[in-house]
């Protein structure tokens, strides 16, 4: 299939496949970007005058918020099962899961778009205050993290997925884990925001 | 190089239905404890205000749930916990190290903010 050495079996003196690796590596520049905007909302928050943060801050939908919570870790529970499934060779499974990942997602976007209208509707934009700034940043980039989430795993939905199985069954379950260790970091980031910036 | 932990994951072999079942019910467990959480942070947040006397301890009770909370979904989800032990030192060691810094930093920072404030 690829003339790339070590994507499946490990490196012998790592004893990792590059694979994993790499998105571990990636993860934490990750790390460090949503990092910066956590350390950027812990010294406005410092700086603002007192209750202003509190204020702002109850303008937002808690409920939503909540929902979108126990969608995002709904979704990280299927793909994870989607990925277990690969390994316990049922692709069909495989695939049910990777839908409700996906319906997940979607989901996550549906309540996303609504709640950002309702801020529009009443006026409410990123430059209203320092709070929704650094709101619309954070909650923004993860929305973005989602969206790109999104079309990778489409993409093992379709027929590639498919033919991969067909093909190198060890590679598609490789291809998966590696998509999983994304989507739970995205998770992973929404359950900082969500006290934060909803419940604090 | 040899494994020197326990890899329920691995490329190596396809899991049997068994150790399928295994790794499911842990799956399951630590999503039950992910709503318990969210649901304790949900009440908490909803019904103790800024104002409330209580403010403090739940400003810490958010801290450990939500580190908790990480710490499931990166060593269960993410499956760190059952990665060899260098790799699960050099991704840990450095993010406990960061967030650690960045308490420290918001409570040392908060702490000359408010003193700057009292002096006015």
């Amino acid at each position: 299939m690829s003339n790339i050495p070590y994507i499946l079996e490990d490196r012998p003196d790592t004893g990792l496949n590059n694979s994993k690796l790499g998105i571990w590596i990636f993860l934490a520049s990750e790390v460090m970007l949503f990092g910066g905007l956590f350390s950027a909302y812990v010294f406005l928050r410092i700086a603002a005058p007192e209750g202003d943060f509190d204020y702002w801050g109850s303008k937002l939908n808690v409920p939503m918020a909540t929902f979108n919570t126990m969608v995002l870790i709904t979704s990280s529970v299927t793909m994870v099962m989607s990925w277990a499934s690969l390994k316990l060779q049922q692709f069909d499974k495989y695939k049910m899961y990777l839908g409700i990942t996906i319906l997940c997602a979607l989901a996550f976007l549906v309540v996303k778009y609504f709640e950002y209208t309702s801020k529009f509707e009443y006026g409410v934009y990123p430059s209203s205050s320092t709070f929704m700034g650094i709101y619309f940043t954070l909650t923004g980039l993860h929305v973005l993290h989602i969206i790109g989430g999104l079309f990778v795993l489409v993409y093992f939905w379709t027929k590639q997925a498919d033919k991969m199985w067909e093909e190198n069954q060890d590679l598609l379950a490789n291809r998966i884990e590696i998509t999983g260790l994304y989507w739970h970091f995205v998770d992973l980031v929404w359950i900082f925001l969500f006290p934060i910036l909803y419940l604090l | 190089m040899e494994r020197d932990d326990l890899i329920e994951y691995s490329l190596d072999g396809h899991h049997s239905e068994e150790e399928g079942k295994k790794i499911r019910k842990k799956i399951w467990k630590v999503t039950l404890l992910l709503t318990i959480i969210t649901a304790v942070e949900v009440a908490l947040g909803a019904y103790i205000k800024q104002s409330n006397d209580l403010w403090p301890f739940v400003k810490w009770t958010f801290l450990v749930l939500t580190v908790l909370k990480a710490g499931y979904i990166v060593m269960i989800f993410m499956h760190l916990g059952d990665e060899r032990k260098w790799l699960r030192n050099v991704i840990l060691i450095p993010y406990a190290l960061f967030i650690i810094y960045l308490i420290f930093i918001a409570l040392w920072e908060a702490l000359a903010v408010n003193d700057a404030w009292s002096g006015l």
